[in-house]
C-alpha cells in the first residue's frame, strides 16, 4: 500500500526519465553552448564573410595613367596605376585582379588568373572599359535590369547545411556521452536491477531530443530569417517533420554507437570516425555534387547528405516531401536499421 | 491510507516458504570460477551476510539472487519466484543497492529519488526514504558534493522507495570511514525492524557480527561455514584468543629458542595453535586457568615475551581457522 497518491507526472516513470534528461542537460553549461548558441555564433560568421556587398568592386592596375582612367570609366572596376613590376607583385599577392599594360605597339595586353572567376570578369570588364574609351561603339543596344534574388546567395546555401549539421551533433553526443557514462559508472546496471521498463530509458533520450530541437531548430531558423532573410519558400509543417526524422535517425545512429562501447575513449573514436566523414562528404559548406562520381553513391547513401538535400528542397527550392522521396526514405532507413540492430545488441551492463 | 512514521512494514510476513533458495549454484568467467556449487536458504525477515574477502565469490553470488546474472548451473528462487517468469513481479517486490553505481552527480538527492520512485508502482515518498536515509539536509544537494557516508544513504534510499520485501546490499560500507559505517549500520538495523529480508554481502566480519543473524562464510566459490556468529565463533573451539611473541632469555648463546608447540597444546583448555609473522595464536576456552598456564611453561622453555595479548574470538578468527589466511590477504 502506498502511503501517498503520487500524481500521474511523478509515478510516470517515462516522464521522469526524460525530465532527469533535461536537468542534466541544462547543467551541463557547454552542451547548452554547443547545442544553442555555436549553430547562431557560426551562422553569424558565415553571414559576415559571404554577405551579399552591393555588386562587388573589382582592384585593377595600369602602367600608364591614360589607361588607368579609362578603366576607372567603368563603376565595377577601382583603378590605380603600377609600374610592370609592382603590378605583377600585387597580382601575386592577390591584392588586384588584373594589370593591363601598354604595349609600345598601342595595344594593351592582360595580365590575370584565368581560374578565378573575379579575375575573368574583371577581364572583361577592363576590356570593355578601354574599348569604349577608344571609341567602340555597341552594336546592340542593350540596358541592365537587376534582380537580386532572395535563395541564390551563399548564406542561403549554407543554413540549411548548418542546420543539418545541428541536427546531427547533440544528437549523436547526447546519447552516446549520456550512455557510455551511465555505462561505465554502474548506473544502466543499477537502473537494469530497478524495475524501470528498458525501452522507456532509450525513449526518453528520443522525447528529451524531440523537445530540445524545438527550441533549437526554431531560435537558429528565426535567426536566419531575421538577420539574413533566409527564404522559407516549402511546407513549414513538411520542414519540421524532416527535423525529427533528421534527429530521430540520428539518435538511432547514436545509439548504435553507444551500444557496445565501455569507455568514453572508445566512443569518442567512434563517434568521429561516423561524423567526419559526414561532415567533409554531406554539403555543409559546399555543394555534394563536387565529389567525383566514383564516391556519389556513397556520399548519396550518407544520413546527413539525405537530411541536408531534403531542408534544401525544403527552404530553398519549396518542394514537397513527396518530390523527395529518394532522400527520405534514405533517412527513414538509417532510423530503422540502427535502432532495430541496437535493440539487439544493447549492452545493459 | 495508513499513516507510517517508520519504514512501513512489508506485507510478506504471512507468506509461506523461504525467502531465498539457492540450490547447485555454479558461475565460471573465462578465466575463473567464481560460483563453485552453492546451496542456501534463507528465511523471511532475516537478517544473512555473506562473509569472505575480495574475489571469494560474493558479489556474484548476490548478482546472481538479483537477477543480473545468469547462472550457469543451479536454481534460484526468491519469495517462491524464480527469475524466467517472475521477473517483472521480482523486480517490484525487491530492493537492490549495487557495489560502486554512481548517480549522476548533477542531479539532485530529491530528483534521484523520484526517479527511482517512478519505477514502483508501490512503496514509500519520496519524502519518507530521505528521512529514512537522514538526508533530510541533503534533500537539495548535488549528488557530486555528497560525502561517501551520504552517496552510500542515497543508494540504500534508491532500493528502499519501492518498500521492497527483501534488499540486497553488495558491501555497503566498503570505503566507508568509521563513523560513517556505524551510521549506516544504524540504518541497517531500522531496516530489519520492519520484518525485510537482508541479504548482504561483506569483507568486514564485524560487519557480519553486528548485523546478521546468521553468516554464510565464503572462500574460492563455496560457502565454507555457516551459522550464526555465536556458532561460528564456538565452533572454533575457544571463546578466546591469546596472541604473543617471545624474545629468548638467555640472548648470549647462539641457538635460538623455539616455543615447544606440542608443550603448550598440552595446557588445558588450550584448543589450536597457529603462527603468523612470528606471532602465536591460541585458541582458549577458559582464560582464567590457562593464562597462568602459559606464563609457566613460556618461563620452563626460557623464553621472555615480547608481547602478549587477549581477545574475544571474532568471525576473522573463524575465516582464520578454516582457510589460514586472513580476510584481508586479497
Amino acid at each position: 500500500m502506498s502511503n501517498q497518491a503520487p500524481s500521474r507526472f511523478d509515478s510516470s516513470s517515462l516522464a521522469q526519465l526524460t525530465l532527469v534528461r533535461f536537468r542534466l542537460f541544462l547543467r551541463e553549461p557547454e552542451a547548452v553552448f554547443w547545442t544553442f548558441i555555436f549553430p547562431i555564433l557560426l551562422a553569424v560568421g558565415l553571414g559576415l564573410a559571404f554577405r551579399n556587398r552591393p555588386a562587388d568592386i573589382l582592384q585593377v592596375a595600369a602602367t600608364t595613367p591614360q589607361l588607368t582612367q579609362k578603366l576607372a570609366s567603368d563603376k565595377g572596376l577601382s583603378a590605380s596605376t603600377m609600374t610592370e613590376a609592382e603590378g605583377t607583385h600585387a597580382l601575386a599577392t592577390g591584392s588586384i585582379l588584373l594589370l593591363a599594360v601598354q604595349q609600345p605597339s598601342e595595344s594593351v595586353s592582360y595580365k590575370y588568373d584565368d581560374t578565378n572567376p573575379d579575375a575573368r570578369t574583371a577581364r572583361l570588364l577592363a576590356d570593355r572599359a578601354i574599348q569604349t574609351a577608344s571609341g567602340l561603339k555597341e552594336v546592340v543596344p542593350s540596358s541592365n535590369q537587376l534582380v537580386h534574388e532572395k535563395g541564390a546567395r551563399y548564406i542561403d546555401f549554407v543554413v540549411p547545411g548548418l542546420l543539418g549539421m545541428n541536427l546531427m551533433g547533440p544528437a549523436i553526443w547526447g546519447l552516446v556521452f549520456a550512455i557510455v557514462e551511465a555505462r561505465q559508472k554502474k548506473l544502466l546496471k543499477r537502473l537494469v536491477a530497478s524495475p524501470m521498463p528498458r525501452w522507456q530509458y532509450l525513449a526518453s533520450f528520443l522525447l528529451s531530443r524531440i523537445f530540445m530541437l524545438c527550441v533549437e531548430v526554431v531560435v537558429f531558423l528565426a535567426f536566419a530569417a531575421i538577420a539574413f532573410g533566409v527564404p522559407f519558400r516549402g511546407s513549414l509543417w513538411q520542414l519540421a517533420f524532416i527535423c525529427i526524422l533528421t534527429s530521430l535517425s540520428f539518435s538511432a545512429l547514436g545509439l548504435l554507437i553507444s551500444t557496445r562501447a565501455k569507455t568514453m575513449e572508445a566512443a569518442s573514436g567512434l563517434m568521429n570516425l561516423v561524423m567526419l566523414p559526414m561532415w567533409i562528404l554531406s554539403g555543409v559548406f559546399f555543394s555534394a555534387s563536387r565529389f567525383p562520381a566514383v564516391i556519389q553513391p556513397f556520399v548519396r547513401a550518407l544520413p546527413l547528405t539525405a537530411a541536408i538535400d531534403c531542408i534544401r528542397g525544403n527552404m530553398l527550392q519549396g518542394m514537397g516531401i513527396q518530390q523527395m522521396v529518394v532522400p527520405m526514405a534514405t533517412l527513414l532507413a538509417w532510423l530503422v536499421i540502427p535502432f532495430a540492430v541496437s535493440l539487439r545488441i544493447f549492452r545493459w551492463r | 491510507m495508513q499513516q507510517q512514521t517508520v519504514v512501513g512494514k512489508t506485507s510478506s510476513s504471512h507468506a509461506s516458504g523461504p525467502a531465498l533458495l539457492l540450490r547447485g549454484l555454479r558461475k565460471s568467467f573465462t578465466d575463473v570460477t567464481a560460483v563453485d556449487g552453492l546451496d542456501l536458504q534463507v528465511a523471511r525477515g532475516e537478517c544473512f551476510g555473506l562473509l569472505g574477502p575480495n574475489g571469494a565469490g560474493k558479489t556474484t553470488t548476490i548478482e546472481i539472487c538479483e537477477g543480473l546474472t545468469t547462472p550457469d548451473e543451479g536454481t534460484v528462487e526468491l519469495l517462491g519466484l524464480n527469475w524466467q517468469t517472475g521477473a517483472n513481479q521480482l523486480r517490484q517486490r525487491i530492493g537492490i543497492q549495487l557495489q560502486e553505481t554512481q548517480f549522476p552527480e548533477k542531479l539532485k538527492v530529491e530528483e534521484t529519488l523520484r526517479l527511482f520512485r517512478s519505477f514502483f508502482k508501490q512503496g514509500i515518498s519520496v519524502d519518507e526514504s530521505i528521512k529514512t536515509a537522514q538526508l533530510e539536509e541533503k534533500r537539495n544537494s548535488r549528488v557530486g558534493g555528497l560525502s561517501g557516508g551520504q552517496k552510500q544513504r542515497l543508494a540504500m534510499a534508491c532500493a528502499l522507495v519501492g518498500n521492497p520485501e527483501m534488499l540486497f546490499l553488495d558491501e555497503p560500507t566498503t570505503g566507508l570511514d568509521p563513523q560513517a559505517r556505524r551510521h549506516l549500520w544504524d540504518l541497517v538495523d531500522e531496516l530489519k525492524r520492519g520484518g525485510r529480508t537482508i541479504i548482504l554481502t561483506t569483507h568486514y566480519m564485524d560487519e557480519a557480527e553486528r548485523l546478521c543473524d546468521r553468516v554464510g562464510i565464503m572462500d574460492h566459490g563455496k560457502i565454507i561455514a555457516l551459522g550464526t556468529p555465536q556458532e561460528l565463533i564456538a565452533s572454533i573451539g575457544g571463546e578466546h584468543i591469546v596472541e604473543f611473541s617471545t624474545a629468548s632469555a638467555r640472548a648470549a648463546t647462539d641457538t635460538p629458542h623455539e616455543v615447544e608447540v606440542a608443550a603448550m597444546l598440552a595446557i588445558s583448555g588450550i584448543q589450536s595453535h597457529r603462527v603468523d609473522a612470528g606471532l602465536h595464536q591460541l585458541s582458549v576456552s577458559h582464560l582464567h586457568t590457562a593464562v597462568p598456564a602459559i606464563f609457566a611453561e613460556l618461563t620452563a622453555q626460557g623464553l621472555d615475551l615480547s608481547e602478549f595479548r587477549t581477545h574475544s574470538a571474532t568471525l576473522e578468527d573463524v575465516f582464520v581457522g578454516l582457510t589460514g589466511r586472513t580476510l584481508r590477504d586479497e
